[in-house]
């Protein structure tokens, strides 16, 4: 490229001419446009090309895939990130368009403030939320705004998947569809029949039923105690990888827990491909193989009544980069738990380091790991009845796929040695207090579990492999929050009951005898 | 001989952190034998803008993969790269996209 033909001499010019007229190449769409980005092998897409292919994108995964049904209620999941800022932005404008093209569900917004597990100072907090604030007024959609402390008053029930059968078959999007514009139909005839004054405010109304501010999590901050008991949590974890788990963990619980709070039965985040990428060799690394399915596909049903879809997986971070920057899309920027960290102290990290460099000596590396990722298939091992029902992992969720008797695994080495230090808890324990979810109950109950012998193998025996592999990095469970702790005992009484009644109960096999 | 440049250096996504928390530099860079590209920009960013863990930012002669760098808005990957010659009153920015900037 021989920018510097035209410019005999220093050309001064202001404001610097945007983009310079040298570049040989024309946008490979329409052919005219000056190129201002280089996409997948080398196409080079001008402004305006470029953004019709985004959007297309976006818009393109939702309708393909037919899992937000028209009317429903969906969680935006915001970190202030360039990923989520640029979906949210996708749907802000995605509602704007004309009916044909408009998006019909309807949106708010979470931002979950971890400042306290990343060690920023309160005033630092306050500076971020208050911005994270003036840009969700902006957007007008309804939103949340939590401090990640609040996962210390969550009630156990967050750890229970509530089954929901039946949404997600063709036949239930078509009727909801069909259902969504006879109502539209009706409200139009309704407004029409009104006088015509009263219109544009209730075309609003109707595109935020739920615009009320309420006042969730937005309402004071975070007692110091538990900002103290979350940052003691995560100082005692020994290792980043760890950390880095138990963020995520704690976080989608909370988000989970205020979709059912509010009634959204769906939570968008923004993961891109590349992050996904990221994702999927990070969690083979971890030891959560048999979940990538669920941790890297379009949608993620684990939590039953509401599922996490990602709506942004088909978009790299560079377009992510080059868009919010190309049309102004606001982020905040906030320092993560592994802002600064070299490049080898986590295996994040180091995913993330390999990934990127390998893709920019084979630029389509990125593509083929998470082509993979589509690939895979949410299926439970054949003869094995894991299920909703089965039993799943107490903190990642996941339905426990595996085979406990089988002691060739390193998981069934772990369970069984775990096993036979696990103590019977007595039948007839009272489980009522455990159920009514007051911090002060559950830690009561907690020291409980303690008091009749190693609380650390109760939990341990309910996680899956990769879990149990990161939980070995906190010295104590102690400080995890007490709706962990409490379910642990709740499922563990559960457990110890249910094998107590086993041999009075008739199974099909004996009926049919 | 390369005459004396003013060009506009930006960080964005978190790289701002290691250059004490600012985003927007104007740069004055000095006459000099060969012409000034993004190769040496570089090499005059780590000397003399960069405050702390150059490994983050810079490898090798380039910068880390997962930053992205726009020469005037545009993708630097239609301008050479390294390789561009940098005019009077460009303006580089450079976007980590890397977990945590």
């Amino acid at each position: 490229c021989q920018a510097g033909e035209d410019y005999a001499g220093p050309a001064r010019r202001e404001p610097p001419p945007v983009p310079r007229p040298s570049r040989e190449q024309k946008c490979v769409k329409c052919a005219e446009g000056l190129p201002v980005v280089v996409i997948r092998a080398g196409d080079a897409f001008c402004r305006v090309c470029f953004k019709a292919f985004y959007v297309h994108k976006f818009r393109a995964m939702l309708g393909k895939n037919r899992v937000i049904f028209p009317g429903e209620k969906v969680l935006l999941s915001w970190s202030g990130g360039p990923s989520s800022s640029s979906m949210v932005w996708q749907v802000l404008e995605g509602l704007s368009q004309d009916s044909a093209k408009r998006l019909r569900f309807v949106p708010g917004v979470i931002y979950v403030d971890e400042g306290a597990a990343c060690g920023q100072s309160l005033e630092d907090r306050q500076k971020t939320v208050a911005e994270v604030k003036r840009i969700l007024e902006n957007t007008g959609f309804p939103w949340h705004v939590v401090a990640l402390e609040e996962v210390f008053s969550l009630p156990p029930s967050v750890l229970c998947c509530t089954s929901q059968e039946s949404a997600g078959t063709e036949e239930a999007y078509k009727a909801a569809v069909d259902r969504f514009l006879q109502q539209q139909q009706q409200q139009q005839q309704r407004v029409l029949g009104a006088e015509a004054g009263a219109s544009p405010a209730q075309g609003e109304a109707r595109l935020h039923p739920s615009h009320g501010r309420e006042p969730s999590g937005t309402a004071g901050y975070p007692t110091a105690a538990q900002t103290e008991a979350l940052s003691r949590l995560f100082s005692s974890i020994k290792t980043l990888t760890a950390k880095e788990e138990l963020l995520q963990t704690l976080r989608t619980h909370l988000i989970v827990h205020i979709a059912r709070v509010h009634g959204y039965c769906k939570v968008m985040t923004g993961e891109t491909c590349t992050r996904l990428a990221i994702k999927l060799m990070t969690n083979l690394a971890l030891g959560r193989g048999a979940f990538l399915a669920w941790d890297t596909g379009f949608s993620d049903e684990r939590h039953g009544d509401v599922v996490l879809v990602r709506p942004m997986r088909d978009h790299t971070l560079k377009e992510v980069a080059f868009y919010n920057h190309l049309f102004r899309v606001p982020s905040v920027f906030t320092p993560a738990i592994d802002t600064k960290a070299p490049e080898k102290a986590s295996i994040h990290r180091l995913m993330e380091a390999f990934i990127l460099r390998l893709q920019t000596l084979f630029p389509s590396t990125v593509s083929t790991v998470y082509r993979t990722s589509e690939k895979l298939v949410k299926a439970p091992r054949e003869g094995c009845a894991a299920g909703p029902s089965g039993p799943s992992c107490l903190l990642c969720m996941c339905a426990l796929d595996i085979d406990t008797a089988d002691s060739a695994t390193a998981f069934g080495a772990q369970s069984s040695s775990h096993l036979s230090q696990m103590p019977s808890a007595e039948a007839g324990m009272p489980t009522q207090p455990c159920c009514a979810a007051g911090e002060g109950q559950a830690q009561s109950c907690h020291r409980e579990v303690g008091k009749r012998g190693d609380a650390r193998a109760c939990i341990t025996e309910q996680l899956c492999y990769s879990c149990r592999v990161n939980m070995k990095d906190l010295p104590s469970l102690d400080p995890l929050p007490p709706y962990v702790l409490a379910e642990a005992q709740l499922r563990s009484q559960r457990g110890s009951v249910s094998e107590e009644i086993q041999e009075y109960l008739i199974t099909d096999e004996e009926e049919d005898s | 001989m390369a005459a004396p440049l003013c060009v506009k250096v930006e960080f964005g996504g978190g790289a701002e952190l290691l250059f004490d928390g600012v985003k927007k530099h104007q740069v004055a860079l000095p006459g000099q034998e060969e012409p000034w590209d993004i190769r040496n920009l570089l090499v005059w960013i780590k000397k003399n803008l960069l405050k702390e863990r150059p490994e983050l930012f810079i490898q090798g002669d380039s910068v880390r993969p997962g930053i992205l760098v726009l020469i005037n808005d545009a993708d630097w990957e239609l301008l050479g790269e390294l390789d561009y010659q940098l005019q009077d009153q460009d303006s580089i920015l450079f976007i980590s996209t890397l977990h945590g900037g």
